[in-house]
């Protein structure tokens, strides 16, 4: 176990090291530097500033001392806002996307493995196809159309919740709910073939055998089993959320990571580009290996290499 | 009824699929005495695992049984509540399947798997099923259960998957063991083992067996008497030595000449029974083995065989039988006991 | 003593005919691959009805536009903001003249722009980009999964390792940087003879094939792989190898062609993901520039007008929904029909 830990970790570090690297050479492929845009800059100062930030010396050179910082987790001050670093604004903005991005998991979890498991269970029913279609066009409708019709509903017509900001509860609400929506839908089906999968397996079979009833038989041997693709699921879903972040905090204007990002990308504000970059696709490897971890843990069958 | 453990008349069960109804049991009938091993022979879509199932009420949806009766120990299974059933199965009814890799749970340890069976139908404490599956694994002949009980099922080879199966199976001293090819997915040489251990066993606790096979070298051993099922009906049914030495039916000859002979001086060619089994979908009119009959005649195609008394034990379902007679103007419109019934 | 229900005669006990036993041997037609696979779709009302929209789509994207009286950068002056058939003070004076105006279906935006018709392109623009996009995925996902999967040892290893960095690699990010990247660049050709298009499509939406290209394919490579691994254990591929058939040969007749039901289906359901993600990156200001409409981008600058022009959110809204729903069931519907898994 602790060998593959290490593996996956070693990757983990090399991917986090391939990301870096191709922002830093993406983002420098870009003419025009984060001053140029700025009003009345006279070259001088704009050569003093450049100098201040290290943008005089060579790439290379750059890109060693950029390394070189990450490695000691220093992403950099940000070129935009004066006088924060980039782990400053990460540090400050990330919270408040995990808040809301982890309700939406939690929210997603609890919605989706119940529904996928009673839709294997009356196959064919009309319980299957209401949540069949329900999740299918859960999975289908963009977030951000998702996003746009609960305002319009439940803000501009019914007057029930907030359209911006995240002071309260019911700031809380569209937001979640948006951002469950797809991965509810898609956890739903991928329960419910991972049941129906499961329930006929042979082994339920001979849990029958032995007079176990049909509830206890689901419950426990088959949602066991069954629950494992969605374990495996969990990478790619916090991937989702983070990326599906950026439209929900756009619209309901929530100050999290996500909009700053696009923000950043926007005012060409390279270290804070990069830094958030480099802090997603870490959060993102890292999770992933977790999950795989967790993942060998839960199914005995799997041989830790 | 007669003092029969089990007792099935004229059995019907459909499977409706979309693709429309296939009549995978067509007038079945066969009994089981106490402590008596009934062995049941046929080709894959026979139906012989689709009445042992049916017995336990495990049938598959989509099948439904549409006529007949099925009793055991005197009560009529084919009447009971679901809950009912659940209380004799594991409990007086046990089956073993035939592959034990997929049969057995792979998140859950064998202890936990055997505990199961103890505690659904006794009420003993956790700590002492968990004994109780302990002393089922020495029983069938596992060495260190202690260390077993911890293991999980892809750790285990597959005979001792097979014997851990069985011990499931005997957790609550069954008076019936159904055994649904419990050998084909193993080596020959484990097929043996499992098999001795199943007869000690029976004699141990005096159970009676329902032992389903393709495989007549294991009902000879085994049996004491064999049913012949073809195309969802029993062709013919007799003791082992009825059977073996003084065949009846033209499929059960079949059977018997397909098996290669070791000490034969020639070396001939295998004889296969020409043809393909039996559309279930549209099965035909007459008898069902009738296309693949070297004896076929015209009425075999018309009519479904009625049963013939060969002897007391022994009956089968041919026209052949009734030919000599026929040509005679003597009739045996009798046959076993069941269709006597099923005809009152 | 029961009598027998019908008449025999010695007749009947005359051997049967070969022909006689044929005509009861009823073997079910076996049916190719894939009228088997469309009879199935057929059979499927579900996946029936997605075709339908899906074609319906098509047509309103691609074969509409060319004869409506509008097209989709044409400002028409006084018509601003006109709710759906709205006619603005011009167009009435001009109706009551004689003249004819067509209905602004779904009324003008800001700038006078019948909203119809963008919605028509805007659906025309994501479907060319889903499409296009899917079959370059297509193409270089299943050449680098045949190549990995057929080859096999180390080849195999180093190919699915990088695969598996580039699984791990943040897409969004990496669209969202190549496009700000790029951005300059494309402008620059854009402006050199021969390649004046790259204004009208958008430097955005380069990237986004680009980006397209350069990292969605893993998925299709690692299922084509997979496939490959299964199929090259078959039997005729060694016959073919025994024969001295190349490589090449070997993936693209055997192989690959055994695969096609599975590319056709994993194709059918990458569209809508890439429309899917052709519309968020509009939605951001990432896709096709203005004037050109893409979905993404009209629900985006519709989203400020919530409150007073609901339906400019809602025709792109309704249409994107529509579009990846159909083409998932559609491709839902493909996967039940042709995955031999799923065979009765």
């Amino acid at each position: 176990m602790g060998r593959y830990i290490i593996k996956r970790i070693g990757m983990a570090v090399v991917t986090i090291f391939a990301v870096a690297t191709i922002t830093f050479f993406v983002m420098n492929m870009v003419p025009g530097g984060p001053f140029m845009a700025e009003k009345a800059v006279s070259p001088q100062a704009q050569a003093a500033l450049e100098a201040k930030f290290g943008l005089d010396k060579p790439l290379s050179e750059q890109y060693i001392t950029y390394m070189k910082d990450l490695l000691h987790g220093d992403l950099g001050l940000s070129v935009k806002q004066r006088g924060r670093t980039v782990n400053q604004i990460i540090a400050s903005k990330f919270p408040v996307s995990a808040r809301v991005g982890g309700m939406a998991i939690l929210l997603a979890a609890m919605t989706g493995v119940p529904l996928g498991s009673i839709a294997a269970y009356r196959r064919g029913k009309l319980a299957d196809n209401i949540i069949i279609v329900f999740s299918t066009s859960g999975i289908a409708v963009p977030n951000f159309v998702t996003c746009t019709i609960l305002m319009y509903i439940f803000s501009l017509k019914l007057g029930l919740l907030p359209t911006y900001g995240l002071t309260s509860w019911k700031h809380y609400v569209m937001p979640v709910a948006a951002l469950a929506l797809y991965p509810s839908s898609y956890i739903a089906r991928l329960m419910r073939s991972s049941m129906l999968d499961v329930m006929g397996q042979d082994y339920m079979r001979t849990a029958r055998a032995k007079g176990v009833s049909q509830m206890v038989s689901l419950f426990k041997h088959a949602l066991r089993n069954a629950i494992l693709p969605v374990v495996t699921y969990l990478g790619p879903l916090l991937a989702y959320t983070l990326t599906g972040s950026f439209i929900v905090e756009k619209i309901f204007t929530i100050p999290g990571l996500g909009s700053e990002f696009v923000g950043s990308i926007t005012s060409r504000d390279y270290p804070l580009i990069m830094g958030t970059t480099i802090f997603l696709a870490a959060l993102m490897v890292t999770m992933n290996v977790l999950v795989d971890i967790a993942y060998k843990l839960i199914d005995p069958r799997i041989k830790l290499k | 009824m007669s003092g029969y453990l089990v007792d099935i008349k004229n059995e019907r069960l459909s499977f409706f699929t979309p693709a429309g109804e296939v009549k995978s049991l067509n007038d079945v009938s066969l009994h089981v005495k106490e402590k008596e091993v009934l062995g049941i022979v046929g080709e894959s879509g026979s139906g012989k695992s689709v009445t042992a199932y049916s017995l336990m009420g495990l049938t598959a949806y989509p099948g439904r049984l549409i006529g007949g009766t099925l009793a055991f120990d005197g009560k009529r299974i084919d009447q009971m509540t679901e809950k009912e059933m659940r209380k004799i199965r594991g409990n007086e009814i046990s089956i073993i399947f035939q592959d034990p890799m997929t049969s057995l749970n792979p998140v859950y340890t064998i202890g936990n798997q055997i505990a199961e069976a103890v505690l659904l139908h006794t009420d003993k404490t956790r700590a002492q099923a968990a004994e109780r599956a302990k002393e089922l694994l020495t029983l069938v002949g596992i060495n260190e259960p202690e260390k077993r009980l911890k293991q999980y099922p892809h750790e285990l080879s597959g005979g001792m998957r097979q014997r851990v199966m069985i011990a499931i199976a005997l957790a609550c001293e069954p008076k019936l063991l159904i055994a649904d090819e419990p050998t084909t997915a193993l080596d020959v040489t484990i097929q043996a083992q499992i098999l001795e251990l199943m007869m000690d066993l029976k004699e141990k606790l005096g159970m009676a067996i329902i032992m389903i096979t393709h495989d007549l070298g294991v009902v000879a051993n085994m049996c004491d008497r064999i049913a012949v099922m073809y195309a969802g009906k029993v062709v013919e049914s007799g003791t082992t030595d009825d059977i073996f030495y003084r065949p009846g039916h033209e499929y059960t000859k079949g059977l018997l000449r397909s098996i290669p002979k070791l000490n034969e001086k020639e070396h001939n060619r295998l004889i296969p029974i020409e043809g393909s089994p039996v559309d279930m979908l549209n099965p035909p009119a007459g008898c069902p083995f009738a296309p693949r009959c070297k004896s076929c005649m015209k009425i075999c195609l018309r009519e479904m065989p009625e049963y013939t008394d060969l002897s007391d034990t022994h009956y089968s379902a041919c026209w052949l039988h009734q030919k000599a007679e026929f040509a005679a103007a003597r009739k045996h419109p009798a046959g076993i006991d069941a269709q006597k019934a099923g005809q009152e | 003593m029961a009598k027998l229900s019908f008449q025999l005669n010695a007749d009947d006990f005359l051997p049967a005919s070969a022909s006689e036993k044929e005509s009861l041997v009823v073997m079910r037609e076996s049916v190719g691959f894939w009228k088997d696979g469309f009879r199935r779709l057929k059979r499927n009302k579900i996946a029936m009805v997605s075709l339908v929209v899906v074609i319906l789509v098509l047509f309103i994207s691609f074969v509409i536009p060319q004869f409506y009286p509008y097209t989709y950068e044409q400002q028409i002056r006084g018509s601003e903001n006109l709710a759906p058939m709205q006619y603005s003070q011009t167009e009435l004076t001009t109706m009551e003249t004689g003249g004819k105006v067509f209905p602004h279906i779904l009324g003008t935006d800001n700038l006078g722009r019948d909203y119809a018709i963008r919605v028509m392109m805007g659906s025309r623009v994501s479907l060319v980009v889903g499409i296009i996009a899917s079959v370059l995925i297509l193409f270089i996902g299943s050449l680098y999964g045949s190549i990995a999967g057929y080859f096999g040892g180390w080849v195999d290893l180093v190919m699915m390792r990088i695969v598996d960095m580039i699984y791990t690699v943040p897409d969004i990010l990496i669209i969202i940087l190549l496009s700000v990247a790029m951005d300059q660049p494309l402008k620059a050709l854009a402006v050199k003879p021969g390649f004046q298009w790259i204004q009208v499509v958008g430097v955005n939406l380069i990237s986004i094939f680009v980006v397209f290209a350069l990292l969605y394919w893993v998925g299709m490579a690692r299922i084509v792989r997979s496939q490959i691994l299964i199929l090259k254990e078959q039997e005729y591929v060694t016959a073919a190898k025994a024969l001295g058939a190349s490589s090449g040969r070997i993936i693209k007749k055997h192989l690959l062609k055994n695969c096609i039901g599975t590319l056709i289906v994993t194709t059918t359901l990458q569209i809508p993901s890439s429309i899917f993600t052709e519309s968020f990156l509009s939605f951001l200001g990432l896709g096709v520039n203005a004037p050109m409409p893409s979905l993404g981008s009209l629900a985006s600058a519709a989203l400020n007008g919530m409150n007073s022009y609901p339906y400019r959110l809602f025709a792109p809204a309704l249409a994107i929904s529509l579009i990846i729903l159909s083409f998932n069931l559609l491709g839902d519907g493909l996967r039940d029909a042709f995955d031999p898994k799923l065979k009765d």
